[in-house]
């Protein structure tokens, strides 16, 4: 199949229809609409169920409804809607019924901007809801990587009977590349046997997050976090390496961000400065192994994200203080330029001086660096 | 080999469709590409800009700093990114809105009176694809069939009849000095 110009929104959109998505439930926000958009036209066209609910709220618990009924079911925001979902994503978590979010995340706190973010990264990864649970939350980095991950997503979702979050920012959301979109899927024919089809001819079907004794709560508390464990432990992890073999600095970032550091690992490489890039694909489970294997090889790591750093703390706490691990973020809806993190790179490997160097009277420590800047 | 490209105007002056021919015709013709918009609560008459990568190799940030292309439909473009332009790059400036003159020596500029050459050609509202024209002139990343052939393959049905005169402002623009 040939490829075709597309923009991330309506791709993801498109993807998940031919993932096998039967039903489909929102409330527009920018930069996520055209995802929406497209689903009002193309489901109805199918003979499927697109819904524009009333509210957020609204949205994520008819999504609970109907994926309790066995049907692939997804929403889509963006951080403040997805802000108001969180209660339904408890509840869906708690009933253990698979159901697929997107977020196309946007500046924050509060309605903040609508331009491209990673601000909701410890919302999705850590804190979705009330109690204990984790969503699998895939962040593709390009049209295609979206459109992968979205099927990726249905396919998790229903394997784990969980919650499945493909998050990207307004940039993925809203820029077009070349991609090519699966085959359309056939639609099972029938459900799954846990879910309430009308309990004709067979045992009920019971799909609830309410256990009131301590006893049974705390024992499907353990059962959803051996699930967990199970998911973390089952090859889900899922990454990208870009000139890690030999680096001496690696680059951490998802998304946006590690397009840009990409970029920047291309120019620096250049220079001669050995530059890698580890790119997290599931954010939750979080590549952690990989990443403390990586300290025996790289001695510095710098984290680029855009947020006041996020998953800096994921990288750290995999690090177990290895190797020093530096941040570089913007926020507000801003893009770093991968000039920005050159020049962070650049500090870091002490080819130039920081700001600190330039007061204290300090030339870069690095012998050979420090030669290569004084022939400058 | 990778080029930036970055077209801004007024919204309404066709800067995100000239930015998405090029990326349809860097993708038929088989290369990387990215078109990303700006996009705000902007309205018709607002500012509108987008950035085109087209290259050889996967492309990273699909952002740049240092443009190695600015196209300039309006005065306000023309003031955000005359300095803005990569050393050894290229203006483009629509000198029918834009009065100012580039005093940099370090990059190529071209003024093309693109409203005039669109209006002069039937349809003033084609003055993209005249600046579209003297892109690729100065700057052979595709050729003018290619853009062309985008054109016929990605133009919707609904403005099917403006094909011809948009391939003869393309071609009005190649040819302008």
């Amino acid at each position: 199949m040939s490829k075709k110009l597309m923009k991330g929104n309506v791709a993801i959109a498109e993807a998940s229809v031919r993932a096998g998505c039967e039903a489909y439930f929102g409330y527009p926000i920018t930069p996520q609409t055209e995802l929406l958009e497209y689903m009002s036209e193309r489901m109805p066209e199918l003979g499927r169920v697109f819904l524009q609910a009333e509210s957020e709220v609204a949205a994520i618990n008819m999504v609970y409804g109907a994926a309790a009924t066995g049907v692939r079911v997804m929403t889509s925001s963006s951080s403040p809607g997805i802000s108001l979902m969180q209660e339904g994503f408890s509840y869906i978590a708690g009933s253990d019924v698979p159901a697929v979010i997107v977020d196309v995340m946007r500046g924050g706190p509060g309605l903040g901007n609508i331009q491209p973010s990673q601000g909701d990264y410890n919302q999705i990864t850590k804190t979705a809801g009330h109690g204990d649970f984790h969503p699998i939350v895939l962040a593709p980095a390009s049209v295609q990587e979206a459109i992968d991950l979205t099927v990726l997503a249905f396919d998790l979702a229903e394997k784990y009977r969980t919650l499945v979050f493909v998050v990207v920012d307004g940039a993925i959301g809203q820029m077009m590349e070349p991609a090519e979109l699966p085959p359309m899927r056939e639609l099972p024919s029938g459900r799954p046997d846990w879910a309430l089809t009308g309990a004709k001819g067979r045992e009920k079907n019971v799909i609830s997050s309410l256990f009131l004794g301590t006893t049974e709560l705390e024992l499907m508390n353990k059962e959803l976090q051996a699930k967990l464990a199970y998911i973390q432990a089952n090859n889900e992890i899922r990454y990208e390496e870009y000139m890690t073999n030999d680096a001496d600095l690696l680059l951490v970032a998802f998304g946006t961000a590690a397009r840009v550091a990409q970029t920047a690992v291309q120019h620096l490489r250049q220079e001669g400065l050995k530059v890698g890039l580890f790119r997290p694909i599931t954010l939750w489970p979080f590549p952690s192994r990989r990443l403390t294997q990586l300290t025996y090889l790289a001695d510095t790591f710098l984290v680029v994200e855009m947020n006041a750093g996020q998953m800096v703390h994921d990288v750290r706490a995999a690090v177990h203080e290895r190797v020093p691990v530096h941040f570089y973020g913007r926020m507000g809806g801003v893009i770093p330029m991968p000039e920005e993190v050159e020049q962070k790179v650049r500090e870091l490997m002490r080819v130039v001086p920081t700001e600190d160097d330039v007061q204290t009277h300090q030339f870069p420590v690095k012998p050979q660096a420090a030669h290569e800047f004084l022939r400058m | 080999m990778e080029t930036s490209i970055i077209i801004a105007g007024f919204g309404g002056q066709g800067v995100l469709f000239a930015g998405q021919l090029l990326a349809y015709a860097g993708m038929d013709a088989g290369k990387n590409v990215t078109w990303i918009p700006s996009y705000g609560p902007e309205m018709r008459g607002g500012t509108a800009n987008c950035t085109v990568i087209i290259s050889d190799q996967p492309i990273g940030a699909p952002i740049v700093a240092q443009p190695d292309v600015a196209v300039v439909l309006n005065q306000p473009s023309f003031d955000k990114y005359v300095n803005l332009v990569k050393p050894g790059g290229l203006l483009l400036v629509n000198s029918s809105l834009v009065t100012s003159v580039c005093g940099r020596d370090d990059i190529q500029t071209a003024y093309i009176a693109a409203n005039t050459l669109a209006e002069e050609a039937g349809n003033v509202k084609l003055l993209n694809m005249a600046l579209l024209g003297a892109l690729l002139a100065r700057r052979p990343i595709l050729t003018l069939e290619q853009l062309e052939q985008s054109l016929v393959n990605h133009v919707g049905a609904s403005k099917a009849h403006l094909l011809e005169l948009n391939k003869q402002v393309l071609q009005r623009g190649y040819s302008c000095q």
